[in-house]
């Protein structure tokens, strides 16, 4: 085995190592920010972190499309594939936004400071990391490089007490969840003799489906998956994180974290445990029912949005895990297609949440939300935009992602799950035209709504609010950035 | 021009509603005076549509088609043929008027309002003229957020309730629709190797069980049934239409309820003939039509609300047009889709008179009208004539329409007829009963005294729908003209040779002939 680091190892590790290198550098040059007011700096730094990352990943990208074959590194342990180019697409897409709304936020709550946006870039490296790994250890340190930052992230608002509970109960519930999944991944090793997911698979497709040391670490190893996407019944953290963090971290967890989860989810699923999909699919696919059906019934009776929104993230996170449980590839796109729109609707939302929050109060419940329409007809049409589109329902892009998934359960004959997954879609527009009828319809009994807006929350809103439309209108090229991008032989 | 003759239709509300927006909402009467003039534009730039209309074919005309999204073999594509025709021409003349009867009734949001008609009317046009079934799922969604809003801002006081109500309603039947579609799609690319939601290419699938065929077809089925609506699915129609704003209610009950009809026709019986021609599916929708017909009419004896009366008696007259449509014959098809553009004149006219009063005295109780006919006698003439129209009187629309489903159904099956029947009756009852108590004897009530007869602007809403109703009544003939081929369409894909086996000539034939002298290859034998 060749131990020496090569340039094809440095090639691929470069998003990583950028990433921590300006995670690190934010760190330093927040010493040199005397003044409070320039804190945004920090921010600044970051996103210009993110312009060079963005570059190497236009790079693996230029580079699988000239070279036309995976690149493999570090002896197998990372790859450059089109899964991890795509995802790496969204997670800076997400750190991007993610960053915008928070600079204002930040200040209004008077904790400001350099660590977070270190925070971000180094969960957004253990993000890439599991885009990209394909070893056991590789892809557990990814993970948790995510997982800690985003347990900082979450109590950073150190003075609020929900803020505060919220993180120890992600930590909490996130340190169980990976144990078990590290015990699956152990039994993994233990059958195969190596940590490597091709080497696992072909161990794997040896012993068969019968063999009950498989399912039992298919079960284990899925327990940690399913905790960090949010799946019934280890969902019951979400609500409470997506409610005390502050709203851009719940942005960014709701999205980037989740999508990180799915990318490991996936090639957990697609390589090692590819031979075990006629265990697998029931499974998943009564997950996924359970997942749907929890999220979208409790969502109808909360009050507060970001609750809501939880819930809803919940049952989003239900109709992702279809495209799996329909395993073809018209099922995969439509995961990918489903994150993509993802994305950018669910930072669109949050966008305007945070835009909601005022002086000293958590302006947080539905009703907040009243007379929207009146005072910021341009925000109240953008957040329609956005229900629409979480709902599924076109000329908004999130219908397709809908689509796909439906059309590969349909395509896989499992009817019943589509059907479930089609009115459900119902239920859902249910409680977001709750808020659409809170905005657009409520008489203001309360004052009106009036919003903390800054340049980049208005820009996030605007750019989502944009895509959704134009995505919705003519979505061929964001079809085309986003299919095959998940292939069912991974190997 | 006139290749795109149908997307400058469609396109003109939507391009009016963007205009309408730059207006600052200070400006009331400009807005106003701007909707009505788009509107009426909308109306004169669909006229040439009747004029250029072949009637001689039975195939699409007008014919648009690019490719829309190509990776999922979505196409704009649209075309138009005399059961659409009718129904287009319907849209833009209710819809001109739902827009000029809102003068004075609408004094809030003024802007938002005619913003989300214009809206609404861009995408009813669209879902009559798209012949991709993808277009045509995008068009039907996206009439759905107008109307919510059109009866949750400006509705009556349980708008809030009965804007939500109709807007799941809907969704959850167009989302079965949804996968239906998906299926059939997927069995298209199955069987032919590319992806199409043409309507033509997935009228050739022919791999499908008739079992799935089945479900299929009530995928599409209650999507529609939704939208008629037919009972039991019709507890949305009473709640939206009474609490929807007058203008709301014409459209629901002018436009709306008539795409359910167009559905059907269109899509669920062509695509899947032999599950619309199985006995369980006949047996099923037949008796849900009856039940509706009947139901319809005795709920309307009920009512204490005129507004509702109104409403529920739609639920009897639609039921008669989906008992018409079952009858899978000429007559009943055809007299089904003309009820339906009767049924779009006469009860539109009947919701802006109770509009009318309404706006008066704001009050919908029918105690606490009588004897109005003492003060509005041309209100009088007008509610009476359409009230005719709907009750089916021999000389107006009505009559034209019920007869010629009885005519079709009564071929089909006696009994059902004979039902059907009954229902006439009672309808008569319901709105002759509904005139005597508001608009004969003495007035009762002091308030009444007072009330002032309608005004121009109402008489010039109402008289066009007055004078149609007349036209269809004493002159049906270029309506059923309109209507043969492609009637005989449907007949002959679902029950291929009937006009052979009735002994009756083939409206079709003289189609083929000409599709062989016309090379252009637009219309196709």
């Amino acid at each position: 085995m060749n131990l020496s680091f090569t340039t094809t190892d440095f090639f691929a590790l470069k998003p990583v190592i950028l990433l921590c290198l300006f995670g690190l550098g934010i760190l330093l040059t927040d010493f040199l920010i005397r003044d409070s007011r320039y804190r945004w700096l920090n921010g600044l730094t970051a996103l210009v972190g993110e312009a060079f990352v963005a570059f190497a990943v236009w790079q693996h990208h230029v580079h699988l499309s000239e070279a036309g074959r995976d690149v493999v590194a570090l002896s197998g342990a990372l790859v450059i594939d089109p899964f991890s180019v795509f995802f790496n697409w969204i997670f800076i897409a997400s750190t991007i936004l993610a960053i915008l709304i928070s600079v204002r936020y930040l200040e209004h709550e008077g904790e400001h400071r350099g660590e977070y946006y270190a925070l971000m870039l180094f969960a957004q490296a253990g993000m890439a990391i599991l885009a990209q790994g394909m070893e056991l250890v590789t892809l557990f340190i990814g993970l948790e490089l995510m997982a800690l930052s985003f347990y900082v992230m979450v109590g950073f608002l150190r003075d609020d007490r929900r803020s505060n509970e919220a993180a120890i109960k992600y930590l909490l519930l996130g340190a169980f969840s990976s144990g078990l999944m590290v015990y699956g991944f152990s039994l993994l090793y233990g059958i195969s003799g190596s940590t490597l997911l091709p080497e696992i698979a072909r161990a794997v497709a040896e012993r068969g489906s019968s063999d009950p040391i498989l399912l039992l670490a298919m079960v284990t190893t899925s327990v940690g998956l399913l905790f960090k996407i949010s799946a019934v019944p280890f969902h019951m953290w979400a609500p409470d994180v997506y409610e005390g963090a502050p709203t851009p971290v719940t942005a960014y967890v709701s999205v980037a974290s989740k999508a990180a989860s799915f990318a490991l989810l996936l090639r957990i699923f697609l390589v090692p445990l590819f031979d075990l999909s006629e265990l697998w699919i029931p499974f998943l696919g009564a997950v996924a029912l359970a997942t749907m059906t929890i999220g979208n019934i409790a969502a109808v009776t909360q009050t507060n949005l970001k609750r809501l929104l939880a819930y809803s993230s919940i049952s989003h996170a239900g109709y992702i895990l279809l495209g799996l449980v329909a395993g073809n590839q018209t099922g995969l796109n439509g995961i990918s297609v489903y994150l993509l729109v993802y994305l950018f609707m669910n930072f669109g939302v949050f966008a305007v949440i945070t835009a909601l929050r005022r002086e000293g109060e958590a302006a947080e419940e539905v009703d907040d939300l009243s007379g929207l329409m009146g005072r910021h007809p341009g925000y109240a049409i953008l957040m329609l935009i956005f229900m629409l589109a979480l709902a599924g329902i076109p000329p908004t892009a999130g219908f397709y992602g809908k689509y796909f998934i439906f059309l590969g359960l349909l395509e896989a004959g499992q009817y019943l799950l589509a059907i479930f997954a089609a009115l459900y879609v119902a239920v859902a527009a249910y409680y977001y035209f709750r808020i659409v009828k809170v905005m657009f319809l409520s008489e203001g009994q309360q004052q009106p709504a009036s919003l903390v807006l800054s340049r980049g929350i208005t820009l996030t809103a605007v750019v989502a609010g944009v895509l959704m439309l134009v995505i919705g209108l003519y979505p061929e090229p964001f079809i085309g950035l986003a299919s095959d991008s998940i292939r069912l032989a991974m190997r | 021009m006139r290749e795109h003759i149908l997307s400058i239709v469609w396109l003109t509300p939507l391009v009016g509603m963007f205009l309408l927006i730059l207006i600052p909402k200070e400006k009331k009467e400009l807005i106003r005076l701007l909707a009505n003039i788009i509107g009426f534009v909308g109306f004169l730039v669909s006229l040439p549509l009747v004029f250029w209309f072949d009637m001689s074919t039975a195939e699409f005309q007008f014919v648009e088609r690019l490719d829309w999204i190509p990776s999922l073999g979505a196409q704009y594509h649209l075309g138009l043929d005399g059961i659409s025709l009718l129904l287009v021409m319907l849209t833009t003349v209710v819809g001109f008027l739902s827009i000029l009867c809102s003068w004075s009734a609408i004094q809030d949001r003024v802007k938002e309002y005619y913003a989300m008609f214009l809206l609404l009317q861009a995408g009813m046009l669209g879902v009559f003229f798209a012949v991709d079934l993808f277009l045509f799922y995008v068009f039907w969604e996206i009439m759905l957020v107008p109307m919510y809003f059109i009866i949750g801002i400006w509705g009556g006081t349980r708008r809030l309730y009965a804007a939500i109500k109709f807007f799941l309603y809907t969704l959850a039947g167009s989302v079965l629709m949804l996968l239906a579609i998906l299926a059939l799609y997927f069995k298209h690319i199955e069987e032919f190797g590319f992806a199409s939601f043409a309507l033509e290419d997935l009228m050739n699938v022919s791999i499908i069980p008739l079992e799935m065929q089945i479900w299929l077809f009530w995928g599409f089925f209650i999507a529609f049934a939704i939208k008629v609506p037919m009972f039991p699915f019709h507890t949305w129609l009473p709640d939206a239409h009474t609490e929807a704003p007058t203008a709301g209610s014409v459209i629901l009950a002018g436009i709306l309820l008539k795409m359910g009809l167009y559905g059907l026709v269109r899509f669920s019986i062509p695509l899947f003939p032999e599950a619309a021609t199985a006995e369980s599916t006949v047996q099923i929708i037949a008796v849900l039509s009856i039940i509706a017909i009947i139901y319809g009419a005795l709920v309307s004896l009920m009512q204490k609300d005129w507004k509702r009366l109104v409403a529920y008696s739609s639920v009897s007259h639609l039921g008669f047009c989906t008992l018409g449509l079952i009858a899978l014959n000429p007559n009943g098809i055809a007299g089904a889709m003309l009820q339906g553009i009767n049924h779009g004149i006469s009860t539109p006219l009947l919701f802006l008179v109770v509009g009318i009063v309404y706006e008066r005295r704001h009050t919908r109780m029918i105690a606490e009208y009588g004897g109005l006919a003492n003060r509005m006698p041309v209100y009088t003439v007008i509610f009476a004539i359409s009230m005719l129209a709907s009750a089916g009187m021999p000389g107006l629309n009505g009559f034209i329409g019920e007869f010629t489903i009885l005519r079709g159904v009564f071929e089909q099956n006696v009994y059902w007829a004979g039902f059907a029947v009954l229902g006439i009756v009672l309808g008569a009852a319901y709105l002759l009963w509904l005139f005597q108590r508001t608009m004969l004897g003495p007035i009762t009530n002091p308030e009444n005294e007072k009330l002032k007869d309608m005004n121009l602007r109402e008489i010039c809403v109402a008289l066009p729908l007055v004078l149609w109703c007349f036209w269809i009544g004493l002159y049906p003939k270029p309506y059923f003209d309109i209507l043969e081929k492609p009637v005989a369409k449907v007949v002959e894909r679902v029950r291929p040779g009937y006009f052979e086996r009735a002994g009756i000539p083939n409206p079709l034939d003289a189609t083929i002939v000409r599709a062989e002298l016309t090379a252009d290859g637009v219309a196709k034998p």
